[in-house]
């Protein structure tokens, strides 16, 4: 009996990936730990290999096929004795991906970086409605757009501002020889140079003090966190040496740079790597905290922060690194801090979130839609400064107000934005605010668990249907 | 790697000498008057005083030149009088007042000036080491040949981000000097019940970083060995550790009642050691001054002092608005590159 060899996930988010280069052929005698073929993810290319012993019977997946789906076959592996004459029907190869995914070649397979200008279709479960209108628009009409993702328009945003000050610098864990962690500083090392693309050894707490001293000295560093997890240890020299200095050296010296990083739960990761940090820095004084959704904020909001004379902490998301949106072709585009961004427009409730939390506002928005729910959809972008006159605004016309984020519930952002509208509006609310977050709980391994400690759409949907009483 | 201190033979000039008496008192005297005024309740807070380790910031400086950084922990006041802040300034900023450094708004711990590149007075214990090896990482990225004096007592010694920074200064060779100021106590815990080993300087050795003990009580030991590790770092040879031996006379803050040492052990200190003390003798044993001289020296200090002290008074307390200002920079303060 063949034995089918599956599309191997290869990293915690990974859902799907290109089989860039088979190494093997039909016909080919493999032993365990063979290499079989080059997989690229969305963060690396992998080399993948061979569990059992036998002979490749069939190729069922073509060399340069994208979006295949994680344990979708592959190959079929023959043991002694079969021959591939005696195979039954080999599934068709055409089920490798999706039903409109087209065998595209990948180009060269060296290159790990996702084709630009190929951004891979969002699978169709997992995609965010496309916005329905955009109020308030951050480009000129008519300015050329193309699709990014998220992990494309950060690492533009960085070479960008490089190019146009040579005191800006990267440094991190990975960030330079192995090109990012979660390849953001992609190709940044082959143009800047170890000067200015640093590898650090891993050791938080010294070099974000390291990188608060090079700004002190007048430089503009942006540091990488491997994971914001990890900042924790790092986190008395953002908060008492980098946020506290302009204030407690009456003006005369601060520190002009960017804490950047994914942060929140990634996938299967547990607790100790997967926390949302949004509550917490939006509490300092002396920082301004940004967390985009999108890849055209992620990118006009990091190039704004690196631009920022004060810390910026920046708030990432893995799983949006690999998500594809509309990015302004504009030689110099910036989005700035404090204004929120009005997704949708609606007139039955405001649905406020950031981030991730945006997946669901606007999942949920676009099912309530079909229940005849109008919901403004409004994405805050930066938490530090907080664009509140816009949330307030929205309220005044909607009267009802759920917040979505995946942090814990107490002391949450929503918290905050639900204390602003009582001070605020509270006369125009039909209704008590609403907070959806994450469950009051460290972030457990198990998949059903995990999927149940983290906000959901139809929690989203579920407070909306309370606060409009239906 | 590690070498200890060879032979020393003063070579001072008169002149030198007589500079280093007069700033090593002036850190004394204004430490006097600041721990009188915090009894008087016009400085609130914690005040850490610098008085017998005054050889230690004068003999480093006077090896420095313009563009040169220094960066220290929350026993400060004698690091920003050395670098030639204003008397004044530091006083008023003791007292929160609008004349201060910070307008009242950092206090005793929390003093900078971008005009001396003095980068503070850090209250979290060992913060400022890796600060001072990013200031150094700056200049080397700039190539400016200059160099930082981070100071350090043996207490933070043993904060782990001291080798977390000396890892990545000796990795990168930067331009820093790591000063520990072993006073032999961290607040009340003497150096045996708290450090595993009693070498301090040595402590660089796993990271290649060179070391030496110096004499923190003799300010022209301190001078050499400080102009010795400044050529170290100004020929690119990455970072320089110097421990040097001292001693507070005070407690470690105006509310330490120090009962963790004896008063014999201080007063024999005070006696034996006393770094003004020492260059006093010289001064005077050497006929490069005479007890006149000395006197003028000692009431021309002294009124600089009482002017401190008065301007600490009378400078007003900052308005309510400051309250808001300096949380948000709107443009990069330090947009000069040094």
């Amino acid at each position: 009996m063949a034995t089918e060899i599956l599309m191997p996930a290869l990293s915690p988010t990974m859902e799907e990936g290109t089989l860039a280069k088979w190494l093997v052929k039909e016909g080919d005698t493999v032993s365990s730990g063979d290499l079989l073929a080059e997989i690229e993810t969305d963060k690396a290319t992998m080399e993948f290999e061979a569990v059992d012993d036998g002979t490749i019977g069939k190729l069922l997946v073509d060399a340069g096929t994208q979006n295949v789906k994680v344990n979708t076959p592959i190959a079929l592996l023959l043991a002694e004795g079969e021959s591939a004459e005696t195979l039954p029907q080999a599934p068709e190869p055409a089920q490798a991906g999706d039903a409109d995914a087209k065998a595209v070649p990948a180009g060269d397979p060296a290159k790990s970086a996702p084709p630009s200008s190929k951004p891979a279709p969002p699978s169709p479960k997992s995609a965010p409605p496309s916005p329905k209108s955009a109020p308030v628009p951050d480009w000129p009409e008519g300015t050329m757009l193309r699709q990014q993702t998220v992990r494309e328009a950060l690492r533009d945003a960085m070479a960008e501002e490089m190019r146009a000050d040579d005191s800006v610098f990267l440094m991190g864990e990975e960030v330079a020889e192995y090109q990012g962690a979660y390849k953001i500083s992609q190709g940044l090392l082959d143009e800047f140079g170890s000067k200015r693309v640093i590898d650090t050894p891993i050791t938080e707490h010294g070099f974000a003090g390291v990188a608060v001293g090079a700004a002190f000295g007048g430089l503009r560093p942006i540091v990488e966190f491997m994971t914001f997890n990890f900042a924790m240890q790092a986190i008395d020299q953002i908060i008492n040496s980098a946020a506290k200095t302009l204030y407690m050296s009456g003006g005369q010296m601060g520190a002009p740079m960017v804490f950047r990083g994914p942060n929140g739960a990634a996938a299967r990761v547990a607790a100790q790597h997967s926390q949302d940090y949004a509550a917490w820095y939006m509490q300092i004084p002396g920082l301004k905290v940004a967390m985009p959704y999108s890849a055209s904020d992620a990118k006009g909001l990091l190039k704004s922060a690196i631009r920022d004379p004060n810390p910026v902490i920046f708030l990432e998301n893995e799983i949006l690194y690999g998500r594809s949106f509309d990015v302004p072709e504009l030689d110099d585009f910036t989005v700035p801090f404090g204004k929120a961004r009005i997704w949708q427009q609606g007139d039955d409730v405001t649905i406020v979130s950031f981030g991730i939390g945006m997946k669901y506002a606007l999942e949920a928005a676009e099912k309530l839609a079909g229940d005849g729910i109008s919901a403004e959809v409004i994405d805050l972008r930066t938490l530090r400064p907080m664009d509140t006159a816009t949330i307030v605004d929205s309220v005044m016309k909607t009267n009802r107000c759920v917040t979505v984020e995946e942090g814990w519930p107490q002391g949450s952002v929503g918290n905050y934005i639900s204390s602003v509208l009582m001070q605020e509006a509270f006369d125009y609310l039909d209704a008590p605010v609403i907070n959806c977050t994450g469950k009051d709980v460290p972030m457990p391994y198990a998949a059903n668990l995990e999927k149940h400690a983290l906000v959901t759409t139809d929690e989203v949907i579920a407070a909306v249907k309370q606060v409009t009483y239906r | 790697m590690v070498t200890r201190k060879s032979t020393r033979k003063p070579n001072v000039s008169a002149e030198e000498l007589t500079t280093f008496y007069r700033e090593m008192l002036l850190i004394r005297r204004f430490e006097e008057k600041a721990g009188q005024l915090y009894g008087m309740g016009l400085i609130g807070g914690f005040c850490h005083l610098y008085i017998g380790q005054e050889a230690v910031v004068v003999g480093l400086e006077s090896v420095t030149e313009e563009g040169d950084k220094r960066i220290t922990s929350y026993r400060d006041h004698g690091h920003m009088l050395a670098c030639g802040m204003s008397p004044d300034g530091v006083m008023a900023e003791l007292t929160g007042r609008e004349g201060g450094y910070s307008k009242g708004k950092g206090g005793s711990m929390h003093m900078f000036s971008r005009e001396k590149h003095f980068y503070g007075g850090h209250g979290i214990v060992g913060a400022q080491v890796p600060i001072g090896a990013g200031l150094a990482f700056a200049d080397k990225y700039r190539e400016n040949g200059r160099v930082t004096f981070t100071y350090f007592g043996d207490g933070a010694s043993n904060q782990g981000q001291v080798y977390e920074t000396f890892n990545m200064a000796a990795l990168w060779q930067l331009p820093v000097v790591f000063v520990i100021e072993n006073n032999q106590y961290a607040m009340g815990t003497a150096q045996q019940r708290s450090t595993s080993t009693p070498d301090l300087y040595t402590r660089g050795a796993a990271f290649g970083i060179p070391g030496e003990i110096v004499d923190g009580m003799n300010v022209v030991s301190v001078r050499d060995a400080g102009a010795k590790a400044i050529a170290h770092c100004r020929a690119g040879k990455g970072p320089y550790i110097l421990e040097v031996k001292t001693y507070r006379y005070r407690g470690h803050s105006m509310s330490d009642p120090a009962k963790y040492r004896t008063r014999e052990e201080v007063q024999k200190m005070r006696e034996e050691r006393d770094p003004i003390e020492q260059v006093r003798s010289m001064l005077l044993t050497g006929k490069h001054a005479s007890e006149e001289d000395l006197k003028a020296i000692d009431k021309e200090i002294k009124s600089v002092i009482n002017a401190a002290a008065d301007f600490a008074k009378d400078s007003p307390e900052p308005s309510l608005d400051e309250l808001w200002t300096d949380i948000y920079a709107d443009a990069v303060p330090q947009n000069e590159v040094a």
